[in-house]
Order: structure tokens, then C-alpha cells, then sequence
């Protein structure tokens, strides 16, 4: 006996903080609970049918930061309830699915993080192959520098075109009340060549939630809701000796799956002006797309949150009439390794 | 509960103190492969990876999916890592079943694992972070007052614990996985070990395992391509509860209630005692089988131990608990709940080989973790739902 599954699922509410680029005394847990305490009010909801959180040990260096935040939530009497260790994105898919088969219309996605503890770049040095890759001491910025110039080789593209990137995000980003302010990009010597500062995501806190819902619970609980027409992740290869790094195999497979033909706005979790690039072109985005009009992780990168954020701000385009259909994507794992592509419409545009 | 999910691929690793003849990868690979030969598939025939463990700093290695992938065969594939404490097993088999239960996918390969020896877990689950102090060392340090809480509740005899540690040590003799295998394990010898955390004694406690689990579950249509009998789902839960709440009670914590609950609507079981024909439960101190006896309506409040005393739980009684020898008997952490998943399905699958009970056809998967406020369980059976 198969149950009609729903594929009628939606965001129907997207909240975030006021991200910050230092420690501002506040702890994981008091970052995030005014966020679920103003997505309760907004949606009127005060249980879910599930819910689904995001976030990593690493970033506050011991184990179960998932556990206090479950006291954000409210969790009594006990709520159906999960966890990826990962950024939020996925427990937003993990959502979405539950939602398309279970008895439940309506689903809380949370992720959060404070990268301002540690030494963020040194910190995912830890997610790298134990044995072979990681006791190299290879950093972030490291890698995604050597993804960089395998890049500009490949495409012919100049230190100038990273340049103009995270000059356009910093611009956008300054018009969002919830982003970093930074100034326009200056003459800046190399972070890790080719990178420079500013090509590099900043240092952030923040934490974001979203709700989802289906059916006709989404029709009540939001005016214009962001239908999900397509959402689909893939991986590729982890060791960065075994793949083109100036290509993204994994967000090219995962765009065609989720329908990223023919989105007005993309918002891209692009930790690296590079990035950005690689993505335009494995999500065959042409200069009409709006490329990440908040900012982008340019701009403000709460690690655990940033990729929920980007479905959030796409979410928000159709939530405000601006845009019809939209992309968020969000990415795990060194140089890209891992993608996720939500496609995101109103309901005039299936 | 959407569309049908079966079972049709287990694989396991032995479970040891110190798997050093493999790295990570290869010990997830070695669960992976044993899964896939079960199910005469190749690893082109999944659609998508679920992988669950518990935290990381257990080996040190953070996101370790992003690194297994490569050994997994993911790429150009879906790769996702679920973590809920020590539930995680049962959760990680939980979101992998909605993948097929949603229609997402038609084979998915779940698996989850701990290689306990390349850290040092009890040191790991010690650190605090900067704002909190806490006094307790390891899991045994946090769960013996909620022990002596429930004896002192329940008016439980002091060897209560001491037969479930004989009891799953005896059935861990017949699992040709299991970690801990003790010939002529006795009472006098259990007692005889020093006591760790009163009234936890050395003997009573699980074992820090090297080891990994999986499974593949599969579609309607695909079971019905699959080589040997499925095991199907018949129902999966998960709650979570707050860990510091003072209306909590962790004895017999509702989360638990509510989850088991969820599970039998499920199911359409109203007795569970009378209605599944055997259970694997998370008992990773020998006090945990009275305690969640009650917890999982086997029986009514403080009767519990009574059913352990009478025998009700041998692998010969009318509801045996943990053939397998439990966690009791291996526990690499983060895979411990989805061995129990995995146990429930071999035993409805009638391929538990010497701990097989006999005519099994409907079996309780659960795990839990944290605080005792995560749990996540399933409900296999022989027939398809």
C-alpha cells in the first residue's frame, strides 16, 4: 500500500541574526534563541512536526552542541527530532523528505555556528583525510587557493575577475541589515596566492531557522510561499588529487537534478570569490542571473548556517514578489567537494 | 508512513577492541561490501549514502563523510551524515528508510560506525565546554544516579543487573561479531569485578568496540529484485527531549514513551510483549534492560526487573532481548543503535544464524543517547505492511 506522497512542500518563513564577525559574548545557543523565538512568533507555531538542526562540534571544540540547543527550541513534551552534523541545508533536506512521506505538515530547520572560537581555516583542517591529508597541516585557505588557480589556468580568467566578485558582493552585502559591512575591496597583499583578503569569506557568528510546510498549511502560514520545485545533493571524490578542481562535477549534477535552469536569482555558498565562478558555470547561470544580491558568504559566512541562509534568501525573493524562481545552494567538504541545490518558485511558476 | 521500505542487505564487522588491520575506511568499506554481497548488488546500484556516528571528536577526524566518501562510492551520488548522540545508529537507518519511504530513491546504503581506538571516547565525552563545569567522567559517571534511582524506585534486588550482564555475555557467545565472548561468564564472576560507578560494576558496562554496520534498503520494487527474504518496516520514530528540564524524568524518560508509542501505532501493536517476537535494545549498562522494559511498555512501572529475574528476556523466553549479546557485548558507540536496527532485521529475515529466534517475525530496533533524551526505533517485520 503506497500513502500519496506530497511534493507540494514550501518555506514559508526565514529568520536570521545580525551576523557578527567577532565574538560578542554570546553563546551558541543565546545566538539562536532569539531566532527560533521570532520564527515561533512570525509563523504563529509553537510545535513542529519535526525538526531538524544543523551544526558542528569542531567550532566550539567539544562534543553535543546540538544537545543545549534542543533548549531554544522548547523540546516538551518531546518533539520528533534530528540532527545532521553538517550545515543546515541538509537538515533541511532531511526535512523535505520527511515531509513528502510522513503524517506531518509542517517542519523547523535550524543550524548555527560561531567560527569567531577558534581558527576557522586551521579548525577544517581536521575534516581532511586523517591518515594522508590532514598531518599535512593543509588549511582552508590553502586549498581552496590551490582550487583557485587550478581555476584561473583553466578559464583564463584574472585575479581581477575574484576582485570584481567580492567587490559586488561586499556592495550587496552592505545593503543587508543582517551582513557584515565591509568596505570596498583595497590594494591588499595575498592571503594564499591567489587569494587575496577580501576573496576570502569572512569570519562570522550567526545562526538562521527556517519553516517549512505543505499543502495548504503552506497557503496559511505565508502570503506568496517558496514552493520547492527541486532539491537534490551530490558528492564528488574527497582527495583533491583525484578530481578537476577547476570544475564542480557535484554542483553541475546536482543543478540539472534540482531544476536550475531558468532562476532569476541565485544565492551560492561561495566561501571564495573562485567559487562563485565554478558554480555560474557547472549551474549554467548567465550574467542575467542576480548572483547572490544579499551578499553571499562575501559578505557574512556563519559556518553550519550559510548554506540554509542562501535557501532562506532565495526563499525570501519569492516571499517579497521580487523574483518568481530562485536557487539556494549550499556546499560541505574541502574545495567544494559536496552541493546542494534547492530551486525555489511562487505558485505561478511550476 | 509512505511507501514500502525493506531490508535487503545487512553487513557487519567483527567488533573489537582494536581493529588495527584497517583504517576507517576500510572498516566501513568492510560492513559496506558484506551489506552489498547480502543484497547481490554492486555499489552502482545505490542511489545514495546515509552515514551516522557519534560525535567527532571520538576519532578526531571532523565531517568524516566528507573523507569516506571516496571509499564509499559516492561520488556523483548524495552523502549525508546524520548525528543524534548515541542514538545516532537508529536514526541515521531512520532518515535512510524516509529516503525510501518518500520515494526519493530506490536502494539507499546506510551505515554507521566507531573506531573507538583511535581516540579516546571516555576523554571526549568529558570535555565541557568553557561556560559549563561538569564533575561526571564518561557515560557510566552521568547514568549510575539514574540507576540508583530506579532500584530505589522500584525496589529492584541488588544482582538484577548482574543477569543481564550474564544473560547477554551467554547470547554473545552464539554472534559471531560480537566483541566481549567470556566462556563460563557466571554471576560470582560478574560480581567479582571492580565496581566502576556504584552500582555499575566493570563487568556491567559495555566494552569500547572498533566496528561499523550497514545496510540496504530498498524500494517495493527493488526488494522484489533482491535475492534473499526482506525484512520489512513497519514502523520508525524519533523524539528528543531537553536534557536539563526539571519536570524530566530520567528513570523513565517520556521521549522513550512517546517514541515507542509513535513505533506501535505504527505497527498496529498494542501489546508489544505479546505482539513482537523479539527486541534489541540499547542496553549499554546492564541496569538499562528493567529500566527501559517499563520505558517501552513491556511492562508496567516497577515491574521491570521482575521480568529479568523470571527469565521473560533469555534468548528462551517468551520475549527475548538482545540475541545478539547487545551493547552489552561490542559497542563501537555511533554504530551500537543501528546493530540493533540491523539485528531486528536479520532476525525477521530468519538469518541470525545460532542467536536466531526461533519463528521471529516481528523485532523492536531502538537506540538512545545523550542524557537519555534521544531515541530513535524501528519495527521490522517478515511480511510487507
Amino acid at each position: 500500500m503506497s500513502a500519496p506522497l506530497s511534493t507540494d512542500i514550501a518555506v514559508v518563513a526565514f529568520v536570521q541574526t545580525e551576523h557578527t564577525a567577532e565574538a560578542a559574548g554570546a553563546s551558541e545557543v543565546e545566538l539562536l534563541a532569539p531566532v527560533i523565538t521570532e520564527i515561533k512568533e512570525r509563523t504563529g507555531l509553537n510545535r513542529f512536526g519535526f525538526t531538524c538542526s544543523g551544526s558542528n562540534d569542531y567550532l566550539a571544540g567539544a562534543p553535543f552542541s546540538f544537545v543545549s540547543a534542543l533548549d531554544t527550541v522548547g523540546a516538551w513534551p518531546p518533539i520528533s527530532e534530528s540532527h545532521v552534523e553538517m550545515d543546515a541545508a541538509w537538515a533541511l533536506y532531511e526535512a523535505w523528505v520527511k515531509l513528502r512521506h510522513g503524517e506531518i505538515d509542517t517542519a523547523l530547520v535550524y543550524g548555527f555556528g560561531k567560527s569567531s572560537q577558534g581558527v576557522l581555516p586551521e579548525i577544517m583542517t581536521q575534516q581532511l583525510d586523517p591518515y594522508y591529508l590532514a598531518p599535512l597541516g593543509v588549511d582552508q585557505v590553502s586549498l581552496a587557493a590551490l582550487q583557485a588557480r587550478a581555476y584561473l589556468e583553466r578559464s583564463g580568467a584574472k585575479e581581477d575577475d575574484l576582485r570584481a566578485v567580492a567587490a559586488r558582493s561586499r556592495r550587496a552585502g552592505r545593503d543587508n541589515p543582517f551582513a557584515l559591512h565591509l568596505p570596498d575591496p583595497g590594494d591588499e597583499g595575498y592571503d594564499v596566492a591567489p587569494l587575496r583578503p577580501y576573496d576570502v569569506a569572512p569570519i562570522t557568528d550567526g545562526a538562521a531557522a527556517v519553516v517549512l510546510a505543505r499543502g495548504d498549511r503552506a497557503r496559511e502560514l505565508c502570503e506568496r510561499p517558496a514552493w520547492i520545485r527541486g532539491i537534490d545533493h551530490r558528492s564528488e571524490a574527497h582527495s583533491p588529487g583525484v578530481r578537476d578542481l577547476s570544475r564542480s562535477e557535484a554542483a553541475r549534477l546536482a543543478g540539472e537534478r534540482a531544476g536550475a535552469a531558468g532562476v532569476e536569482v541565485a544565492e551560492l555558498h561561495a566561501q571564495f570569490s573562485h567559487e562563485e565562478l565554478i558554480l555560474r558555470e557547472a549551474l549554467g547561470l548567465g550574467e542575467d542571473v542576480a548572483v547572490n544580491p544579499s551578499g553571499g558568504p562575501l559578505s557574512a559566512n556563519p559556518v553550519m548556517s550559510a548554506g540554509l541562509i542562501r535557501i532562506g534568501e532565495a526563499a525570501a525573493r519569492i516571499h517579497d514578489g521580487s523574483a518568481a524562481r530562485t536557487l539556494g545552494h549550499a556546499t560541505s567538504g574541502p574545495c567544494l567537494q559536496q552541493n546542494l541545490v534547492c530551486v525555489l518558485s511562487g505558485d505561478d511558476h511550476g | 508512513m509512505g511507501n514500502p521500505c525493506a531490508i535487503i542487505g545487512v553487513g557487519q564487522t567483527a567488533y573489537k577492541t582494536r581493529r588495527l588491520d584497517v583504517s576507517m575506511a576500510g572498516l566501513l568499506r568492510e560492513a559496506a561490501v558484506r551489506a552489498l554481497e547480502d543484497a547481490e548488488l554492486t555499489w552502482n546500484d545505490i542511489d545514495a549514502v546515509v552515514i551516522g556516528k557519534a560525535p567527532d571528536l571520538f576519532e578526531g577526524v571532523m565531517m568524516p563523510e566528507a573523507y569516506l566518501a571516496d571509499a564509499l562510492g559516492a561520488t556523483g551520488k548524495p552523502i549525508m551524515r546524520v548525528h543524534t548522540a548515541g542514538s545516532v545508529g537508529g536514526s541515521t537507518a531512520n532518515v535512510a528508510a524516509s529516503l525510501i519511504q518518500s520515494g526519493v530513491h530506490d536502494r539507499v546504503l546506510t551505515l554507521a560506525w566507531e573506531k573507538q581506538s583511535e581516540s579516546n571516547a571516555t576523554w571526549a565525552l568529558t570535555v565541557n565546554s568553557p561556560f559549563s563545569t561538569s564533575l561526571v567522567v564518561g557515560a557510566g559517571g552521568y547514568f549510575a544516579p539514574h540507576i540508583r534511582a530506579y532500584m530505589r524506585r522500584s525496589g529492584a534486588p541488588d544482582h538484577i543487573g548482574t543477569l543481564v550482564a550474564v544473560k547477554d555475555r551467554q547470547n554473545a557467545l552464539k554472534n559471531p561479531y560480537a566483541h566481549l565472548k567470556i566462556p563460563g561468564i557466571s554471576r560470582e564472576m560478574v560480581e567479582s569485578t571492580p565496581m566502576l560507578w556504584e552500582p555499575i560494576r566493570y563487568l556491567e558496562t559495555c566494552p569500547s568496540s572498533d566496528g561499523a554496520c550497514a545496510m540496504v534498503l530498498a524500494s517495493e520494487d527493488a526488494a522484489r529484485k533482491a535475492p534473499g527474504r526482506p525484512a520489512w518496516v513497519h514502523g520508525t520514530a524519533m523524539r528528543s527531549e531537553p536534557i536539563f528540564f526539571a519536570g524530566r524524568d530520567t528513570v523513565n524518560p517520556q521521549g522513550g514513551k512517546d517514541c515507542a508509542a509513535d513505533v506501535y501505532r505504527q505497527a498496529g501493536i498494542s501489546d508489544p510483549r505479546r505482539e513482537l517476537d523479539c527486541a534489541e535494545v540499547y542496553v549499554p549498562f546492564s541496569w538499562y534492560e528493567p529500566m527501559w522494559l517499563e520505558n517501552l511498555g513491556f511492562c508496567g512501572e516497577g515491574e521491570g526487573w521482575k521480568l529479568t529475574e523470571a527469565g521473560a528476556t533469555a534468548l528462551d523466553g517468551d520475549i527475548p532481548w538482545n540475541p545478539s549479546g547487545g551493547v552489552l557485548s561490542s559497542n563501537p558507540i555511533g554504530a551500537s543503535g543501528m546493530i540493533r536496527f540491523a539485528e531486528a532485521a536479520l532476525q525477521v529475515r530468519g538469518r541470525a544464524g545460532d542467536h536466531q529466534v526461533d519463528g521471529a517475525r516481528r523485532a523492536l530496533g531502538h537506540a538512545y543517547g545523550g542524557g537519555a533524551q534521544f531515541f530513535a526505533m524501528w519495527i521490522v517485520g517478515s511480511d510487507k505492511p
